[in-house]
C-alpha cells in the first residue's frame, strides 16, 4: 500500500497544499527525501506566487494531482549538504526555480538545456527520479539536487528576487535566444503582470525602446512612470493600433487567457517575432496570410536551462532588477489566489515563509 | 476617359484574360508599354500555371480585377533592351516571377527582399508605376524593368524552368532563410503538388534527409521513387505521425486548405521550425503548449527577392532541378485550370505560349 505523505520520506516537512479542484490551500503535514551525496537542503524563506501555481491548485491544465504544494520561485538558506556537494555551503543564499530534475543524458540534458528535456521533472506536481511525487516551495524545507540551485547574488534581495526565478526567467531566455538585445530595437510587451513587468525591466536593461501593449488603460501610469516603458498602447483602441502597424521588431506576449493574435502580428515589421509565453487552456487562432505576407513568426519558450537562469540573476543583480511585489503571510494565501485571478497585484505576491508558516 | 486596353499603351500585344469571376479565360487584345531605358522587353515562350492564378481569376481572394490577364512564371527570349540596361542582350534567355515593381527605398528593398516592400507590385492585377493595369504571362510578350528579370543558365530547358519563377523561389528562399539546409538535417515537406515537389528537389540538392506529409497514400511511389524523398508520411494515420513525433528539424508547409497544426508541431524536434508557405483563408488552430514545451516557431514566407531569386535559378542550373511539368496549348487553359482545382496535374501545368498563342 502506498505511503501516506508523512511517511513517505524520512525528514519531516509542512507546507500549505491545495487538495482538490476548489483549489483552497491549507496546511499539510508531509517529508522530504533523505539528502542524496548531490542534494541540498533549502531552509524556504520566501517563495513567489506564480500564475502557474494557481492554474495548477485548479486543475485547469487537467493534469494536477492532489494534493498538491504549489510555488516554484523560492528562495532561501542552505542548511545541509549531500557529501558530494561542493558548489555550496551551510548559510549561503539560493534560490530554486521551475526545474528539479532531468534526465541528465538526452540531447537537451547534453546540451545544457535542461528545460527542454522530455523528463523534466518540476520543483511540484512532478514525479522524481525515486517515483515520489514532488511538492514546492509553499513549504518550509526542499531537497533539491544542487545541478538545480542557484546561488543568489549578495545584492539581490532574497524576497523582490524570488520571482526572477519563474518570471524572470521565462522572459529573458527567449529575449536572448530571439535575439531581442540590440540595442535601439522596439520591443512590445503584451499584457502587464508577472511577467510582463519584468519584461519590461529586463528590456530597458538591454537597451530597447520598450511599449507596452495592453487592454486595461489603468496601467499607463505604472507602465511609463513606475516601470520605465517608452509608451504605452491600449490594445482596445483601433486608431492608436492602426498607426502603430508594422512599428515593433518583436513582442513578448505574456497573456494567459485566450486572445486573438491578429492585431499583435500586425503591429510587428517584416521579419518581427511574437514570442508567445502565457499557456491559455485552448489554443489561439493563429492567422498565416500575416505571417507570409511579413516572414513573422510565432515562437514559444519554456523558463530556461540552469546555466541560463544563474545569468540571468547574475544579470538583474548588474542592473539592479527585481520585481515589484506585494509580501504576504501564508495564510492570506487563499485571498491571494482570488486577486491573482483578477490579476489584482502589482505584480507578484509573495509569501513570507519563513516569517508566516508554522505548525 | 479611361482608354481601351488595347490602346493604353504603343504596342500591340494579345494574351488570353479572365473577364470576371468565373474565371474563364479568352482570347484578349491589349497592349504593352513602349521599352523604357531600364526596361528588359522579351517575347513569350512559355508560361507556367500556378496555384495562386486560379485564385486570381475566381477573385477568391477578393481583389481582383478584370479584364486580368495571369501568369508569373513567365520565361522568353530577350528581343529589346533599354539604354540603360546592362545585364541583358537580345537574346538572352530570361525569366519573370511574381513581381515586377517595388518602391527601392523601404528597408526590405534595401535588403534585396522587394518581396516584402508594402508597396510591391504584383505581375499581375496591380498598379504599375504609371498607374496603368500590370498583366501577366498568359500572352505574347513581356516587359519589366531589369531589376526584375532573371537570366536563365542555358542548361535550363525553359518549359520545365519556368515554374522555378514561383514555386521555386517561394520553397528555396525560406529552406535557406530558417538554415534547413545542414547537411543531415531531417526536413519534412506537407503537400506533394507544384510547391511541394520542387521543395524535395531543393531540399535534396541541400543534401539533407526529407520526408514527405501527405494525406494521399497514392504519392508514396511518386515521392520516394521519383522524387527522391527519402519517406513518407500518411498525416491521417495516427501510428505513422506517432512514430515520427519529435525527429524533424523544420517542415515546410505547402499546402493552403485549411489543415491542423497540432500533428505537424509534433513531428518538429526541440527548437524546430515550423514554415507555411502555403495561405490558407482562415486562421488555423494554434496549439500553445507544444509551442512552449519545445521551443518551436511557426512562420511564414513569400516568394523571395531577386537576388535570391537569380541564384535560386543559378542554384538550379547547377543542380538540373526543373519542375515536373505538364507541357499545354493556350486552348487548353480552362480544363487546366478544373483539373487543378482538383489538384490532376503532376506537377505543374506550362503554356506553349510561342507555339500555341495566337493572335486571331
Amino acid at each position: 500500500m502506498a505511503k501516506s505523505p508523512q511517511e513517505e520520506h524520512p525528514q519531516k516537512a509542512f507546507g500549505w497544499a491545495a487538495r482538490d479542484p476548489s483549489g483552497i490551500l491549507s496546511p499539510f503535514h508531509f517529508s522530504r527525501r533523505e539528502n542524496s551525496p548531490d542534494d541540498v537542503t533549502v531552509r524556504v524563506l520566501f517563495c513567489g506566487v506564480c500564475h502557474t501555481d494557481l492554474h495548477s491548485i485548479k486543475n485547469d491544465w487537467g493534469f494536477t494531482k492532489y494534493p498538491i504544494i504549489p510555488g516554484h520561485e523560492f528562495t532561501g538558506i542552505v542548511t545541509k549538504l549531500g557529501k558530494n556537494v561542493k558548489k555550496f555551503k551551510l548559510g549561503d543564499k539560493v534560490g530554486v526555480g521551475v526545474m528539479v530534475g532531468s534526465c541528465r543524458s538526452c540531447e537537451s540534458c547534453k546540451q545544457g538545456l535542461e528545460n527542454y528535456c522530455p523528463k523534466m521533472m518540476f520543483a511540484y506536481n512532478s514525479i522524481y527520479h525515486d517515483g515520489t511525487k514532488n511538492y514546492g516551495g509553499y513549504s518550509n524545507m526542499v531537497v533539491v539536487d544542487q545541478h538545480f540551485v542557484l546561488r543568489f547574488p549578495d545584492n539581490l534581495p532574497l524576497a523582490a528576487g524570488a520571482p526572477l526565478l519563474c518570471a524572470g526567467i521565462t522572459v529573458y531566455s527567449p529575449m536572448k535566444y530571439y535575439g531581442m538585445t540590440q540595442a535601439g530595437k522596439h520591443l512590445g510587451v503584451s499584457g502587464l503582470g508577472g511577467l510582463g513587468h519584468v519584461a519590461v525591466k529586463i528590456g530597458k536593461a538591454f537597451g530597447l525602446k520598450v511599449t507596452v501593449i495592453s487592454a486595461s488603460p489603468n496601467k499607463k501610469d505604472d507602465a511609463i512612470k513606475r516601470l520605465g516603458s517608452d509608451a504605452f498602447l491600449l490594445s482596445t483602441d483601433p486608431a492608436k493600433m492602426k498607426a502603430a502597424l508594422g512599428t515593433m521588431d518583436y513582442i513578448i506576449d505574456t497573456v494567459a487567457a485566450v486572445h486573438p493574435l491578429g492585431p499583435l502580428l500586425g503591429l510587428l515589421k517584416v521579419n518581427g517575432k511574437l514570442i508567445t509565453l502565457g499557456l491559455p487552456e485552448k489554443p489561439l487562432d493563429l492567422p498565416i496570410f500575416p505571417l507570409v505576407l511579413g516572414r513573422k513568426l510565432v515562437g514559444g519558450s519554456n523558463i530556461g536551462s540552469m546555466k541560463e537562469t544563474q545569468e540571468m540573476l547574475e544579470f538583474c543583480a548588474k542592473h539592479n532588477i527585481t520585481a515589484d511585489i506585494e509580501m504576504i503571510r501564508m495564510d492570506y494565501i487563499n485571498t491571494a489566489m482570488e486577486r491573482l485571478a483578477k490579476s489584482d497585484v502589482r505584480y507578484r505576491f509573495v509569501i513570507d515563509v519563513a516569517g508566516s508558516l508554522s505548525e | 476617359m479611361a482608354k481601351s486596353p488595347e490602346e493604353e499603351h504603343p504596342t500591340k500585344a494579345f494574351g488570353w484574360a479572365a473577364t470576371d469571376p468565373s474565371g474563364a479565360l479568352s482570347p484578349f487584345k491589349f497592349s504593352r508599354r513602349a521599352t523604357g531605358e531600364k526596361d528588359v522587353r522579351f517575347k513569350v515562350l512559355y508560361c507556367g500555371i500556378c496555384h495562386s492564378d486560379l485564385h486570381m481569376v475566381k477573385n477568391e481572394w477578393g481583389s481582383s480585377t478584370y479584364p486580368l490577364v495571369p501568369g508569373h512564371e513567365i520565361v522568353g527570349i530577350v528581343t529589346e533592351v533599354g539604354s540603360k540596361v546592362e545585364k541583358f542582350k537580345v537574346g538572352d534567355k530570361v525569366g519573370v516571377g511574381c513581381m515586377v515593381g517595388a518602391c527601392h527605398s523601404c528597408d526590405s528593398c534595401a535588403d534585396d527582399l522587394e518581396n516584402y516592400c508594402p508597396k510591391i507590385i504584383l505581375t499581375y492585377g496591380a498598379t504599375y508605376y504609371d498607374g496603368t493595369t500590370t498583366h501577366g504571362g498568359y500572352s505574347d510578350v513581356m516587359i519589366a524593368e531589369e531589376r526584375y528579370v532573371v537570366r536563365f543558365p542555358d542548361n535550363l530547358p525553359l518549359d520545365a524552368g519556368a515554374p522555378l519563377l514561383c514555386a521555386g523561389i517561394t520553397v528555396y528562399s525560406p529552406l535557406q532563410h530558417f538554415g534547413f539546409t545542414k547537411p543531415g538535417m531531417h526536413i519534412g515537406v506537407v503537400g506533394l503538388g507544384g510547391l511541394g515537389h520542387v521543395a524535395v528537389k531543393f531540399a535534396k540538392a541541400f543534401g539533407v534527409k526529407v520526408t514527405v506529409i501527405s494525406t494521399s497514400p497514392s504519392k508514396k511511389k511518386e515521392a520516394t521513387e521519383h522524387l527522391g524523398a527519402d519517406s513518407f508520411l500518411v498525416s491521417r494515420d495516427p501510428d505513422q505521425m506517432q512514430a515520427a513525433m519529435g525527429t524533424m528539424d523544420g517542415i515546410i508547409d505547402t499546402v493552403s486548405a485549411v489543415h491542423p497544426l497540432f500533428p505537424l508541431i509534433g513531428l518538429l524536434k526541440s527548437h524546430g521550425k515550423l514554415v507555411m508557405v502555403g495561405a490558407p483563408d482562415r486562421p488555423l488552430e494554434l496549439p500553445i503548449f507544444p509551442l512552449l514545451m519545445g521551443r518551436k516557431i511557426v512562420a511564414g514566407s513569400c516568394i523571395g527577392g531577386m537576388k535570391e531569386t537569380q541564384e535560386m535559378i543559378d542554384f538550379a542550373g547547377k543542380h538540373n532541378i526543373t519542375a515536373d511539368v505538364e507541357v499545354i496549348s493556350i486552348d487548353y487553359v480552362n480544363t487546366a485550370m478544373e483539373r487543378l482545382r482538383k489538384a490532376d496535374v503532376r506537377y505543374r501545368f506550362v503554356i506553349d505560349i510561342g507555339n500555341t498563342l495566337k493572335a486571331a
